[in-house]
C-alpha cells in the first residue's frame, strides 16, 4: 500500500517541520503582542492573522509571486545558492507553516495575556534576569495554551491543500501529500486508494484534536 | 539618611489622569506611606522597586543611589536588589511554597531553570523553620491558608539578604485577628534583621503597630512630612516652596 504510507509520511514531515518553524514564529510573535505596547500593534495583528482567513490559493499566489524563481527571494536564492524552492518539499512546508502561523500565534498571545504582569515583575524583583523570568514564569504559566495552539496548528498542515498545491504542486512521492493525493486519487478513479487515504487521514486529525482538546485552558486546574 | 524618594509621574487612571509628585526623605527604618486608595501609593512601590519608570526622580536607599534621572542613572530591578511583597503575594502559582522561596537563589537567578521539588538549601530550610511552613514546603500557593502565603511572599523576599523590605497593603488580605499577629511578627522581624522597611496602607492600624515615621499621601502628593533635617531646603530640585511641610504623625505641623 506504497499509494498511501508515501504521502502520508511525506504529510508527517511536512506538517512536522511547520509546527516546529511556528514554535518559534508563533511563540515570538505572540509573546512580543501581548507584552510590548506599539502604535499599530492591532493592524499588525489583523495582518498576522490573515493567512487564517484568506482562501489558501490566494496565499499560495503571494508565496508563489514571492519564491517563485522570478520573485524576489526565489530570484536571489537561486542566483546565491543555486536553490531552486518552488514545486520542492521545503516549499510545501512553507506553504503549511504560512497557513497554520495564525493558529500558533493567536494561543501563543491569548495564553501570555492570561499570565499576570505582577508575577513577571515579582520574579524581576527578585534579581531574575529578563531571559529567566520567561522561562521561569511567562512560559511555564502560558505552555498549555500554547500547546493547544500548536496541536491546532500540527493537524491544519496535515490538511493544507490549497497553498500547497500552488507552489510545491502534486508530484507523486515528492511534494504529493495526504489531501492531494485524495484528490489524485479520486480523480483517477482509485476508490480503494482514495477511501484508505480519507481514513487515515480522519484518524491522524482526529486524535490530534482530541489531545488538543484536553489541553485547552479551561482544563488548567485552579490556581491561588 | 536611609529613604530619599523624589519622583514624578503622569499617572492615567482611565479617562482622568494625575500628577504624582511625591519627595520625602527619612532616616526612619520603618517608614509607612499612608493615603487613601488611588493616592499613587502602589506606583510609588512600584517606582522605587524599578517595576515601573517614573518621569524623573532620584531613589537612593541608605546612600546606595537606585536612581537619578538628572544623573543618568537608573538600576534595573534585578540590580536593586530589594525585596518586594505584592499585596496579593504574587506567589508562583506552578511551584510549590519551596521552590518559591528558592526562586532566585541559584547563581542569583542566572539559570533558566526552576529549583527543584526537594532543591537542598541551608537558607531556604531556615526561613521555612522561621516561619513554620515546612508542613506545606512541598503544598502550591492555593492549598495554602492566606496567613502562610503571606508568609511565603516573606520569605521569598528575605531570603536573599536585600537591602531593603518594600511591602504593598501586606495585611489587607487577611482577616483581622490573623493581620494584628502578623503585625507583631513582621515588626519583630524587622527589629532583628534590623533591615530598612517601607510599606504602604491605608489602614490606621498599620500605622500605629509599624510605623517609626508616616508620610501622608493624597493625589499624589505628600501632605505632611517629616522634614529632612539634614538637607538644606535650597538643595531640593524645584527650590524650597515645593520642599515638604513639616510635621511628623501624631502632631500638628508647627
Amino acid at each position: 500500500m506504497d499509494a498511501a504510507w508515501v504521502p502520508l509520511a511525506l504529510t508527517l514531515k511536512v506538517a512536522g517541520w511547520a509546527t516546529f518553524f511556528n514554535l518559534f514564529l508563533g511563540l515570538g510573535t505572540g509573546y512580543a503582542l501581548a507584552r510590548w505596547h506599539f502604535p499599530g500593534r492591532d493592524v499588525l495583528d489583523a495582518v498576522l492573522t490573515l493567512p487564517m482567513v484568506m482562501p489558501p490559493t490566494v496565499l499560495g499566489y503571494y508565496l508563489l509571486v514571492l519564491i517563485g524563481s522570478q520573485g524576489p527571494i526565489g530570484a536571489w536564492l537561486l542566483q546565491h545558492f543555486g536553490i531552486r524552492l518552488i514545486f520542492t518539499w521545503q516549499a510545501a512546508v512553507i506553504a503549511a507553516t504560512v497557513v497554520s502561523f495564525p493558529l500558533v500565534f493567536k494561543a501563543a498571545r491569548a495564553a501570555f495575556e492570561t499570565v499576570d504582569t505582577q508575577l513577571e515583575d515579582a520574579a524581576r524583583s527578585l534579581g531574575v534576569s529578563e531571559w529567566a523570568v520567561f522561562f521561569r514564569v511567562s512560559l511555564p504559566l502560558a505552555w498549555r495554551g500554547i500547546l493547544a495552539g500548536l496541536l491546532l496548528c500540527f493537524a491544519r498542515a496535515l490538511g493544507e491543500f490549497g497553498a500547497t498545491l500552488m507552489v510545491a504542486g502534486s508530484i507523486a512521492g515528492q511534494t504529493q501529500t495526504l489531501s492531494i493525493a485524495v484528490y489524485e486519487a479520486v480523480q483517477a478513479g482509485q476508490d480503494h486508494t482514495a477511501n484508505f487515504l480519507v481514513a487515515v487521514t480522519s484518524i491522524v486529525c482526529l486524535v490530534v484534536l482530541l489531545s488538543a482538546g484536553r489541553l485547552l485552558p479551561g482544563r488548567v486546574a485552579p490556581r491561588a | 539618611m536611609i529613604w530619599e524618594v523624589v519622583l514624578k509621574k503622569l499617572l492615567r487612571q482611565g479617562d482622568s489622569s494625575f500628577e504624582l509628585d511625591l519627595r520625602c526623605g527619612s532616616d526612619a527604618q520603618r517608614l509607612v506611606l499612608f493615603g487613601p486608595s488611588g493616592a499613587g501609593k502602589t506606583q510609588t512601590l512600584k517606582m522605587v522597586a524599578g517595576i515601573v519608570q517614573p518621569d524623573s526622580g532620584r531613589v537612593a536607599i541608605a546612600g546606595r543611589v537606585l536612581l537619578d534621572s538628572a544623573r543618568g542613572i537608573h538600576l534595573s530591578p534585578q540590580q536593586r536588589s530589594l525585596a518586594y511583597v505584592f499585596q496579593d503575594y504574587a506567589l508562583f502559582p506552578h511551584l510549590t511554597v519551596r521552590q518559591n522561596i528558592a526562586f532566585a537563589r541559584q547563581a542569583r537567578g542566572r539559570t533558566w531553570l526552576n529549583p527543584a521539588h526537594d532543591v537542598a538549601d541551608d537558607a531556604v530550610d531556615r526561613w521555612i523553620a522561621a516561619f513554620g511552613l515546612q508542613s506545606v514546603a512541598g503544598h502550591q500557593p492555593h492549598q495554602i491558608s492566606g496567613g502562610q502565603r503571606q508568609r511565603t511572599a516573606l520569605a521569598r523576599a528575605l531570603v536573599n539578604k536585600p537591602a531593603a523590605l518594600l511591602l504593598d497593603e501586606p495585611f489587607a488580605a487577611l482577616d483581622k485577628p490573623l493581620r494584628q499577629r502578623l503585625r507583631d511578627e513582621l515588626r519583630d522581624l524587622q527589629a532583628q534583621l534590623q533591615i530598612p522597611m517601607l510599606l504602604i496602607t491605608h489602614d490606621d492600624d498599620d500605622v500605629r503597630a509599624l510605623a517609626d515615621e508616616v508620610v501622608h499621601l493624597h493625589a499624589g502628593r505628600v501632605v505632611a512630612a517629616k522634614e529632612m533635617a539634614s538637607r538644606p531646603l535650597s538643595s531640593w530640585p524645584d527650590g524650597p516652596e515645593k520642599a515638604p511641610v513639616r510635621s511628623v504623625h501624631g502632631s500638628p505641623a508647627p
